[in-house]
């Protein structure tokens, strides 16, 4: 099942198309050498369901094992709050896709522009379209953990099934707690 | 007035020459004064204003988010425009979305007008040029403020609609011409285009409204419009049934009138879906709507029409061959839809429902409304004992057979707009259990991809409707006819508390049904705000959308809601064309609250809108060109739009940025001191994830710098108040907000007070807010 194809099979990329995330350690590797990494967590990560957890479990997971900006879109900073994870800033996916095209925006924190952009939990559409929008308009690294290809990152998952998915992101948490 | 001419018409003349019938004179134009003076800019052309297209411009800046990287609209393409690469031509990627949205936006605009065009020429022909505007009586003196705003007329005749007509026209040719290669290049220029596409739109909404509730006496600014029947459940299928699709009126206005004139009205069952469903419900109330144009599908393969009658816009384009499949023949009447049909418009009637009747040909286009209202009618009746309510959704057992052949390819989920778990659903079905499927119908766009994509030719679009059987017969519910325009003697009333902020703002739920999750969304956002005192407007298949769904005590939003323009009302203004009389009413309250002049004074108007009147727009749904288009007309007077997730796909969004202080100052129109005003409202156009979000930012966006300090106490009880229900939190702007003490709610003063401390808050001035120097008062004096 894994293949590097757009999920919504009309969605065709254009030239420039992301590289497959054949490891996880890869992922590990480049959010370890990023300066100041940015999570990007949508509402699907509230309600996709994945072995007794939901999505956001694996990203408060992630966001715990290093430090890294959180980025709450939509309602989502309810179930972040809900699990006991107050670092999470809330802003609409829109915003953020334009805040991180702005090479002197200071960042969430005041500490400066990020580097490398991890995001999940976005619709399919609205995902291929804000990542889109960082190919064309920003420097930045992108990674899309979503479980579908998308062709608009800088690296993706291929289109894979729920237990690779779920055996791909804990090896990235297991990566990224392991100093 | 500007007047097309005076025309007078004589019928028969005896002269010395001879007899003359049917003479006509036509002579000039008369151009009438009014008291008002004419302002700077009637009939703008495509740049007088554009300087306050790029002030709104500097402050909601472009983000775009490409949707395709190439441009393949020359030959010397395609041309790659990944990052900063240039294609051929030397457009950029920026130039190229901002291109496309203006391309979408003027299909809009050239389909309302065209609309319109059509809608005037019918009109003038069957009720004269000199058959009198009226839209309300002694209740609507500002009887066309769009119209007035723009072209600096007043209206008075169907015939003076022609001069504005050919102005819009002109200017759509232009607009469009600028999308040629080699002419603007410019992305800021682009999107100043496209504001003004968004307001040549407006104003041939305006016309196309206007003409019809003149003519055929619709309600008029009507707050008790009569309620109707809407959903699948209200048709009775029991008579011959009659379905009309599309949006422009006339051949369902003259079936029901062929119905009328031969006694048989009660006996032959009119419905309808999309706007023409909602305007002949104005029309005549007895007639029902099936629903919004996503339920095209369902309702032809269900077999519930025994003829079919399309006339134009949103129409599937392959209605033909769905209705063939039931049998149903089609009756084209518009010829921007002629459906491949042979023209029988100089046939002779029987002739024309001989052949329909007996199957000779599955359609035919009659561009004659009179002749569409006797062939449709003397053929249902023929067709339908014939028929019997023939349909193509299979049967259980078959729906079982077929979906065991599934080979779990997924290319129908891979084609779903809203990704729906079509396989999982498929599976459980071929073991016997429709639930699954059942739980996609809410979801369901109607679009039906799932079955192009389908390797196995299942019709699973069907599927869903024989899962769903049941309750679509029990969709039966009620909506409010279509009012129209919104009285002067209302906008008196409120003008002061929503100028102040005391109604907490107007919310118009617009556009089309391509919904994330189904139209209940739209109607949980609406009863929200209706039960905070908004005053909540609908039109199109939002307004259906809105009435198809029941509260506890099974009433629906329109039967627990008033119609008037105040504080907790909801207002079905009627059809897409329809929307301007929204605009309409926050012109209005400049014009008859604040006595502004309106004539050709936009600039002016749509400062005072933009820092005054506490206005959204959510097109839930938006999937069209034209909703684009209605979308920026509300983007150049300054009210800010909301769309849902798929509304991304318009490729851009116009975002301010609160970070930035410095764009968020005005001039006090006293002093003309520069004020820091916050973000009021943040953004311009911008897609919503959730429509939990939405509701937090319908709450947000409602803010203005003029609000008063009980109104902003008022809109920012209603954020905060969304925010930690929706979110869980309090927001994380308060301060942007509150401008003195005095605006902090009272219930939250201490909390809001330690916010304030910790953010370093300093109390700043209420201006007279505008962005236009020009309008500061001291500078005159």
């Amino acid at each position: 099942m894994a293949t590097a194809e757009s999920w919504q099979t009309a969605e065709v990329p254009g030239p420039k198309k992301a590289l497959i995330i054949s490891k996880p350690e890869v992922v590990v590797a480049m959010v370890k050498r990023a300066r100041r990494p940015v999570l990007i967590v949508g509402h699907k990560a509230v309600e996709v369901e994945m072995e007794g957890e939901k999505l956001i479990d694996y990203t408060i997971k992630i966001a715990s094992s290093m430090r890294i900006s959180v980025v709450a879109t939509a309602h989502t900073i309810k179930g972040f709050l809900e699990r006991g994870f107050e670092k999470a800033f809330c802003m609409p996916i829109v915003d953020i896709t334009n805040r991180l095209q702005d090479i002197d925006w200071k960042g969430l924190d005041g500490k400066g522009q990020y580097d490398l952009v991890l995001i999940v939990g976005i619709p399919y559409y609205m995902d291929w379209l804000v990542l889109s929008s960082l190919k064309h308009f920003s420097k930045l690294k992108t990674i899309s953990l979503e479980r579908f290809y998308q062709p608009n990152a800088t690296w993706s998952f291929p289109n894979i099934s729920v237990e690779e998915w779920i055996k791909s992101l804990n090896k990235i948490v297991s990566g990224l707690e392991a100093k | 007035m500007t007047g097309r001419s005076t025309s007078l018409k004589i019928k028969e003349l005896k002269a010395d020459i001879g007899l003359i019938k049917d003479l006509e004179i036509t002579v000039g134009k008369i151009v009438e004064e009014w008291e008002e003076r004419m302002g700077p800019t009637p009939f703008p052309s495509i740049k007088d204003l554009r300087n306050w297209d790029y002030k709104l411009l500097q402050r909601y800046k472009p983000l775009y988010m490409p949707f395709c990287d190439l441009c393949c609209l020359c030959t010397m393409g395609k041309c790659d425009l990944t990052g900063d690469k240039r294609g051929a031509c030397g457009l950029d990627i920026r130039g190229q979305q901002s291109r496309i949205v203006l391309l979408a936006c003027c299909i809009g605009a050239a389909t309302h007008t065209g609309h319109a065009r059509h809608l005037v020429e019918h009109l003038i022909e069957k009720y004269g040029r000199d058959w009198p505007i009226d839209v309300g009586g002694l209740s609507v003196e500002v009887e066309a403020p769009v119209t007035r705003l723009v072209c600096g007329i007043r209206p008075k005749k169907l015939g003076d609609f022609e001069d504005v007509l050919d102005y819009l026209e002109e200017q759509i040719v232009h607009l469009l011409s600028a999308t040629h290669t080699g002419q603007e290049g410019n992305s800021m220029d682009f999107e100043s285009k496209v504001f003004h596409a968004g307001m040549i739109d407006q104003v041939g909404m305006e016309v196309a409204d206007i003409a019809q509730i003149a003519s055929y006496g619709f309600p008029k600014a009507d707050p008790d419009a009569p309620l109707t029947d809407i959903g699948f459940g209200v048709v009775d299928t029991s008579k011959p049934v009659i379905m009309v699709i599309g949006h422009n009126v006339p051949p369902a206005v003259d079936i029901v009138d062929y119905l009328n004139d031969h006694g048989l009205f009660g006996d032959v069952e009119i419905c309808g879906l999309c706007c023409t469903a909602i305007d002949i419900t104005r029309y005549n109330p007895k007639t029902k709507i099936v629903g919004p144009i996503s339920w095209q599908l369902r309702a032809i393969r269900s077999g519930i029409a025994d003829v079919i009658v399309v006339d134009e816009q949103c129409i599937r384009t392959n209605i033909l061959i769905e209705a063939k499949k039931v049998g149903a023949p089609v009756i084209a009447a518009s010829e921007k839809n002629c459906l491949g049909l042979q023209d029988r418009t100089l046939d002779k009637a029987e002739e024309v429902v001989a052949d329909l009747v007996e199957g000779k040909t599955p359609g035919a286009l009659i561009l004659d409304s009179e002749k569409v209202g006797e062939v449709a009618v003397e053929t249902v009746l023929k067709v339908a004992p014939k028929r019997k309510k023939f349909k193509v959704i299979p049967e259980v057992d078959e729906l079982v057979k077929l979906s065991k052949t599934c080979t779990k390819c997924n290319d129908c989920r891979r084609a779903c707009p809203n990704d729906l778990p079509i396989p999982d659903a498929i599976s459980k079905a071929a073991n016997g259990n429709l639930t699954s499927l059942m739980d996609l119908y809410e979801d369901c766009i109607g679009c039906a991809r799932c079955e192009s994509a389908c390797p196995k030719d299942l019709p699973l679009h069907s599927f869903i409707i024989k899962a769903s059987e049941k309750r679509l017969k029990e969709e039966k519910y009620k909506i409010r006819t279509g009012r129209g325009a919104i009285q002067d003697i209302e906008i008196r009333e409120v003008g002061a508390p929503i100028v102040f902020g005391e109604i907490p703002g107007v919310v118009a739920f617009v556009g089309c049904a391509n919904y994330p999750h189904g139209g209940n969304e739209v109607m949980e956002m609406a009863e929200e705000f209706a039960k905070r005192r908004y005053i909540v407007t609908a039109t199109g298949c939002a307004a259906m959308s809105m009435a198809t769904h029941k509260n506890g005590e099974g009433k629906t939003i329109y039967e627990e809601h008033h119609g008037a323009f105040d504080a907790g009302g909801v207002l079905n203004v009627g059809s897409c064309v329809s929307n301007p009389h929204i605009a309409g009413a926050a012109i209005k309250i400049a014009s008859i609250f604040a006595r502004r002049n309106l004539r050709g004074n936009y600039e002016e108007i749509a400062d005072y809108i933009h820092n005054r009147v506490g206005a959204v727009g959510v097109a839930w749904g938006a999937m069209s060109q034209k909703a684009a288009s209605i979308a920026s007309g509300f983007w150049r007077l300054g009210i800010p739009v909301i769309v849902g997730p798929h509304g991304s796909k318009y490729r851009r969004m116009l975002l301010g940025r609160k970070d930035r202080k410095e764009d968020w100052y005005v001039y006090d129109a006293r002093t003309g001191d520069r004020v820091y005003v916050g973000p009021s409202p943040e953004h311009l156009f911008y897609a919503a994830e959730t429509k939990e979000e939405a509701m937090v930012w319908i709450a947000k966006l409602c803010m203005r710098p003029n609000d008063t300090t009980k109104g902003r106490a008022i809109k920012l009880t209603h954020y905060i108040d969304l925010h930690k229900r929706l979110y869980g939190k309090m927001p994380d702007d308060i301060h942007l907000f509150v401008r003195t003490e005095a605006d902090i709610p009272i219930t939250m003063k201490d909390e809001i007070k330690t916010i304030l401390k910790e953010k370093d808050w300093k109390p700043s001035k209420i201006p007279d807010p505008t962005l236009l120097p020009r309008l500061i008062r001291a500078k005159e004096a």
